[in-house]
């Protein structure tokens, strides 16, 4: 048993052992291949490169749930898109206007409870009609995203209410406010996941759903709520973000669901269910981030940069499956 | 029956309908307190809708259940457990990626404030049910680090975190050892001496008259009695449950043994078997017998191309051959009907037809289209040659019967006229009137001169067929007994990994 315990802190270990891997080739190539005069490993680079992990760094939390507990959502990179919309042109409405910068809570509840009816919307359906979740959150990838264009076609949506810049570009203690909500999300969610009453029967759901049934877990309300959750979060990511920005084009978000999937799958999490972790997946996305900036700090263009992480997915997953089951025992094919 | 004792578990007279079936049709059943009594019949008898109907999965139409006399209904799964009516499945029911405390109470983790999980009493409660168990691992391993036997054990420790009434084993022994199915037993007995009512579930006739205090029997839907398991046997039992009797006696038909068709010599693949050397004749039916992971299984794989051995030969008519695909072995005349028959056997959603010509097809058309009549053609010859019971070639084979399946998955590989022909567990999940079709199958195929090697876990399936019986423990061939000198006490020990006394045979 001492054997499993080791292989499967190893495991976990894995993905920061790739990160201190990233810090150190970039922190040297960056000394003779960066354009500019920074250190790669500046701590005002690295509390950047936090900052700039937090958006899709909250999501991936939700995801990793959602994963965990067997299904999968490609709908949060609308969401997240229909969330700032929400945010942002409610505080022009009629009744909001008049509040100044009292509208402010308001219109981050208004895109919160969006974030969370998405989020229920994708629950019930996958909960009610037993459509995969694959097939049912691809349609609402769809669906959300229409919504997007037709409230506004293809203009972008702008509000810019500076008393609401000022607080997203605070940094109490000196740490940018998006870490500390990230943080802050990171704490909870393993709280939740790790123990709670729910979190344990999302494992559960995730790794044996007819056991689950089959010891009377209520394996629908629980899958809502992990979707409520996901929801929840892409709104909370949304606010942390656009906040700051003030602006949201339509097309924001397009293919987040695919960089927070392939951060979580990096963090070890199975696509099947089961098993997954939340600090892993931190370690996911802040290894895709170290990557994606690492890569352009040496001056590499986007293309390179989508070539190179992909591949590292794959040989990731493949040696993930070389190390958990003996070459030999498996059949060819 | 004494007065003073009343039933832990008493059926009355229930019926369940389902569109077009009658799938149970009036059983009634008793479970006194400190009793296992043994619940038998063919696959499709009812035996499964009757534990779904007492496990609250199904509403039975007509009939009630009486938990210590008092009527009951069964809501749900978890409402019968609460009802103290616990479920020990065959297939496991588990969440491997969990831990062992978590599993055994599944659905029911102690709660404290905000939803939290009390760890603390998870643990210790769960704790306290291993040590009544006397298992060898704890409440924090990983689940899908044990064994299959412990697992199975994580089953029952699950139905003792409540005050069962009546404790429903169903075939808990499929996949355990000898060793293993005695600790079983061991918890079967604490359980009755507690006055646990038990309800056993098995096609194993040496099990239900080991433990079993009584036995009832249902065919098709209908209770056709119980009997004192004491005053019984095996004849007896089966009779009731098809109607007819059974001949699984020991093979003594040999037939003409032709030459050598399969030599291996040496043959070894890794941790899984080593040093496996063996021939089998034309008209030879070679049986091999061990417990699960003894090796038997990736033998046949490698013959077939699925593994690559480390080491050794293989010899067809006393030629090397090497094997890196079934493609290759196909070619050089080896077939194997695997174990999983629905799994790897068959393509479930495909008609009869199609599986049976499935090796062949690129041989089979007419330009470049798939000739309709060629195949239908040889799907005709194998079902007359078989005798396999379908409508007709569109029926799709996840519709058949588990014997006609199998013979769809033999037929298929006849077609292919091999020399050598590997059955694994040929009667696995098949009913016991199938199972002596299949098994006669067998012999008249080592009759027309196939060189045939059956691999089983049932002991009087091997003894039944074989000409030959090569008993295999730990990834070696520990023996090979002829089938006059075959007993049921040298076999077990020579699978068993004890050393035979020398000379004795």
């Amino acid at each position: 048993m001492q054997k499993s315990v080791l292989k499967n802190h190893a495991k976990e270990g894995a993905i920061w052992g790739f990160i201190v891997l990233e810090l150190i080739f970039f922190g040297i190539a960056g000394e003779y291949m960066s354009m500019t005069e920074t250190a790669f490993l500046a701590p005002d680079n690295m509390i950047l490169l936090l900052k700039q992990s937090a958006p899709l760094g909250i999501i991936a939390l939700g995801m990793t749930i959602v994963m965990i507990n067997g299904n999968i959502d490609l709908s949060v990179g609308a969401t997240f898109a229909l969330c700032a919309i929400v945010m942002l042109d409610s505080m022009t409405w009629p009744i909001l206007a008049p509040l100044g910068n009292w509208a402010i809570p308001f219109a981050w509840g208004l895109a919160l409870m969006t974030g969370m009816l998405m989020g229920l919307i994708n629950g019930l359906i996958v909960w009610k009609t037993g459509v995969d979740a694959f097939i049912v959150t691809l349609g609402a990838m769809l669906g959300f995203r229409g919504l997007v264009f037709m409230y506004n076609g293809e203009q972008p949506t702008f509000h810019l209410n500076w008393t609401m810049v000022d607080i997203a570009e605070s940094a109490p203690l000196g740490i940018p406010l998006p870490i500390l909500v990230f943080a802050v999300c990171i704490a909870v969610v393993w709280w939740i996941m790790n123990r709670t009453v729910h979190g344990r029967n999302a494992y559960a759901i995730g790794d044996n759903r007819e056991a689950a049934v089959n010891a009377g877990i209520k394996v629908g309300p629980h899958m809502v709520w992990n979707y409520v959750l996901i929801g929840f979060l892409a709104a909370l990511s949304s606010i942390t973000f656009y906040s700051e920005s003030g602006s949201v084009n339509p097309n924001d978000g397009m293919l987040y669901e695919l960089w927070i999937i392939t951060a979580v799958v990096l963090g070890g999490t199975k696509l099947t269910g089961g098993r997954g972790s939340i600090i892993a997946t931190v370690g996911g996305i802040l290894a895709i981030q170290l990557m994606r900036k690492g890569l352009g700090f040496i001056g590499a263009d986007t293309a390179m940069v989508n070539l190179v992480i992909g591949s590292i997915l794959i040989a990731v997953l493949y040696l993930d499956r070389q190390l958990n089951r003996k070459g030999e025992e498996e059949l060819k094919i | 029956m004494s007065t003073e004792q009343i039933p832990a578990l008493r059926l009355e007279n229930i019926v369940k309908t389902f569109p077009g079936v009658r799938a149970l049709d009036g059983v009634s059943f008793t479970v006194m307190p400190g009793e296992v009594h043994a619940l038998m019949g063919e696959n499709g008898a009812g035996k499964s809708t009757l534990m779904k109907v007492l496990g609250g999965i199904h509403q039975p139409n007509e009939g009630q259940i009486f938990i210590e006399e008092q009527p009951t209904v069964m809501n749900s799964p978890l409402d019968a457990k609460a009802k103290g009516v616990v479920f020990i499945h065959q297939e496991l029911s588990l969440a491997d990626e969990l831990p062992v405390a978590e599993n055994v109470y599944l659905g029911e983790l102690p709660r404290k404030s905000f939803g939290r999980v009390d760890w603390s009493k998870l643990h210790a409660d769960t704790d306290e049910i291993l040590k009544r168990l006397n298992v060898g691992f704890g409440p924090k391993d990983l689940v899908g680090d044990l064994s299959i036997a412990n697992k199975q054990m994580v089953e029952i420790a699950r139905a003792l975190t409540v005050e069962a009434k009546a404790v429903i084993f169903d075939e808990p022994t499929a996949s355990l050892t000898d060793a293993e199915k005695s600790v079983l037993f061991e918890v079967i007995e604490d359980l009755k001496s507690r006055g646990v009512g038990i309800v056993y579930i098995s096609h194993r006739m040496e099990e239900i008259f080991r433990i079993s205090d009584r036995v009832s029997v249902l065919r098709d839907g209908q209770y056709r009695g119980t009997l004192e398991t004491a005053d019984t046997n095996e004849d007896e039992v089966t009779q009731l449950m098809i109607g007819r009797s059974l001949d699984l006696s020991r093979n003594v038909q040999h037939g003409e043994l032709g030459a050598v068709a399969l030599e291996v010599r040496n043959l070894s693949c890794g941790n899984l078997y080593q040093d496996i050397s063996f021939q089998v004749r034309e008209g030879e039916v070679v049986g091999f017998y061990g417990l699960v992971g003894a090796g038997r299984t990736e033998i046949a794989e490698t013959l077939f191309g699925l593994r690559d051995p480390t080491a050794g030969t293989i010899l067809l008519d006393g030629k090397e051959t090497t094997i890196h695909s079934p493609i290759d072995a196909i070619e050089a005349g080896i077939s194997l009907v695997p174990e999983d028959r629905k799994g790897q056997g068959l393509v479930l959603g495909m008609n009869c037809r199609d599986n049976m010509t499935l090796p062949q097809v690129d041989d089979m058309t007419a330009g470049s289209f798939v000739s309709d009549g060629a195949e239908v053609a040889i799907f005709d010859q194998y079902r007359d040659k078989l005798e396999i019971k379908t409508p007709g070639w569109k029926q799709l084979v996840g519709n058949l019967s588990g014997g006609n399946q199998q013979k769809i998955v033999i037929g298929k590989w006849l077609s292919m006229h091999p020399r050598v022909l590997i059955v694994d567990e040929p009667t696995r999940g098949i009913d016991v009137g199938s199972k002596s079709e299949i098994h006669k199958l067998i012999r008249e195929l080592a009759g027309q001169g196939y060189a045939v090697i059956v691999i089983s876990s049932e002991m009087p399936e091997v003894l039944h067929v074989s000409d030959r019986i090569i008993a295999m423990f730990h990834g070696r061939i520990t023996r090979t007994f002829t089938s006059d000198e075959v007993t049921e006490d040298n076999l077990v020990q020579a699978i068993s990994g004890i050393t035979p006394e020398q000379g004795a045979a």
